[in-house]
């Protein structure tokens, strides 16, 4: 037998091996478990602040660690940041690209961050003496299009790309410290671990991956998906994380357990989710669709708690702030609305 | 390419893909029973830390519907 016939064989065995060791933790699932849990209820939000200001659709948004400040990312070759309270817009910064796909705000609020198909990483400083918003960093590398990225802290940044791979920075001197090379597809989303130590990301490859941030080894991969996942979100606790794809379902795999535990879908739902969020206590789950809406779920259950309607485009992006306290939804619409 | 360099390609990529597996097989894992129930264990101890779930009173709502001022 060649060496590559020995290592295809070889590669069949692990796969077998993980796939059965899998299956003899699979004791149960998480429905059997919370049968005789009360369901949430019907949960109603409304919009309390519609924030109005972009000319094009909205690509990206998160919430600044105060739970008040947000930014969000335009085709319009826009970031705005903005006061989610009085609706004003503190900062309106132009992009050298207006490809953008995504943006991050720093946990100490002094950055923020976007990128799309320039391939670039762009670095922003907030708090410049002059008080005015500039380019502090480009971050180039990755030979494909900038799909998502997070800040650890103002000197560090995680992101993910369409070159199928994601990387950790060094912003001040602008290189990549860590690869992660594994995935076989555009990478979609990523997601910090709250512990800062791992984070998960989502690909085209259906699949979705467990990374150590420090020495950059995948530790676990999870499959289940049949299309590409397009949104991952850490469980509160870091022990699991969701999924969203364009196979219409949402998907909780437990890191512990390592599997799926459930799935979130409806036969009246058929399009693809393109971003997910979990409440404070991760109770719900929320999910933005093709479709205009927001789905709230109850993440124990499975079952669909709620709808929120409003938009007149794609829901694009979601987040709920650090205090739990809102859903901001970002759209093709071009506004960002603030629910409660 | 020479067939020669391609096969070598391949049997690198073959041997990457059998190391990561082994990592991935090696791992601890736990029951699901285990998984779901410290699942709901969590979510059912932070539940009244969670304002989208408990609901908002408008009081303490920062998104509070703003009422129109009226200038006396």
């Amino acid at each position: 037998m060649s060496e590559l016939e020995q290592l295809r064989q070889e590669a069949e065995q692990l796969r077998n091996q993980i796939r059965d060791a899998r299956k003899a933790c699979n004791d149960s699932s998480l429905s059997q478990i919370t049968a005789g849990l009360d369901s949430v209820g019907r949960i109603q939000m409304r919009t309390r602040r519609t924030l109005r200001g972009h000319l094009a659709k909205i690509y990206a948004m998160q919430w600044a660690t105060d739970s008040r400040l947000l930014v969000s990312a335009s085709q319009d070759g826009k970031l705005i940041i903005w006061d989610s309270y009085s609706t004003n817009k503190i900062h309106a910064i132009p992009l050298r690209s207006s490809w953008v796909m995504t943006c991050a705000y720093a946990p100490s609020g002094s950055y923020a961050a976007c990128g799309g198909l320039d391939n670039i990483c762009s670095i922003y400083s907030l708090k410049t003496r002059e008080g005015n918003v500039r380019v502090t960093r480009e971050l180039s590398g990755h030979t494909g299009y900038l799909s998502c990225c997070r800040f650890l802290d103002d000197s560090q940044i995680v992101t993910s790309s369409g070159d199928t791979t994601c990387a950790l920075w060094d912003i001040e001197t602008g290189q990549q410290t860590t690869t992660f090379t594994g995935h076989t597809g555009d990478v979609m989303s990523l997601s910090l671990s709250p512990d800062s130590r791992t984070f998960v990301s989502g690909a085209c490859d259906a699949s979705s991956k467990l990374w150590d941030i420090r020495d950059g080894m995948c530790r676990q991969s999870f499959t289940g998906h049949v299309s590409d996942i397009n949104a991952v979100i850490f469980f509160p606790n870091g022990n699991a994380f969701t999924t969203g794809s364009d196979d219409a379902t949402c998907r909780l795999f437990d890191l512990r357990a390592d599997q799926e535990l459930m799935m979130y879908s409806h036969d009246n739902i058929n399009c693809g989710i393109t971003s997910v969020a979990f409440s404070k206590s991760g109770r719900l789950l929320l999910a933005g669709y093709d479709d205009f809406n927001c789905n709230v779920w109850d993440t124990l259950k499975g079952e669909r708690a709620g709808v929120l309607a409003g938009h007149d485009n794609r829901v694009s992006c979601l987040g709920i702030s650090s205090d739990g306290m809102a859903l901001a939804t970002g759209s093709w619409d071009s506004f960002l609305r603030i629910w409660n | 390419m020479s067939s020669k360099m391609q096969s070598s390609n391949n049997i690198a990529q073959a041997r990457r893909t059998v190391q990561q597996l082994r990592v991935e097989a090696n791992i601890e894992r736990i029951k699901v029973s285990k998984a779901s129930a410290d699942l709901m264990n969590y979510c059912s101890e932070h539940a009244k830390y969670d304002p989208l779930l408990m609901g908002i009173p408008a009081s303490e709502n920062p998104f509070k519907d703003r009422k129109p001022c009226t200038i006396l």
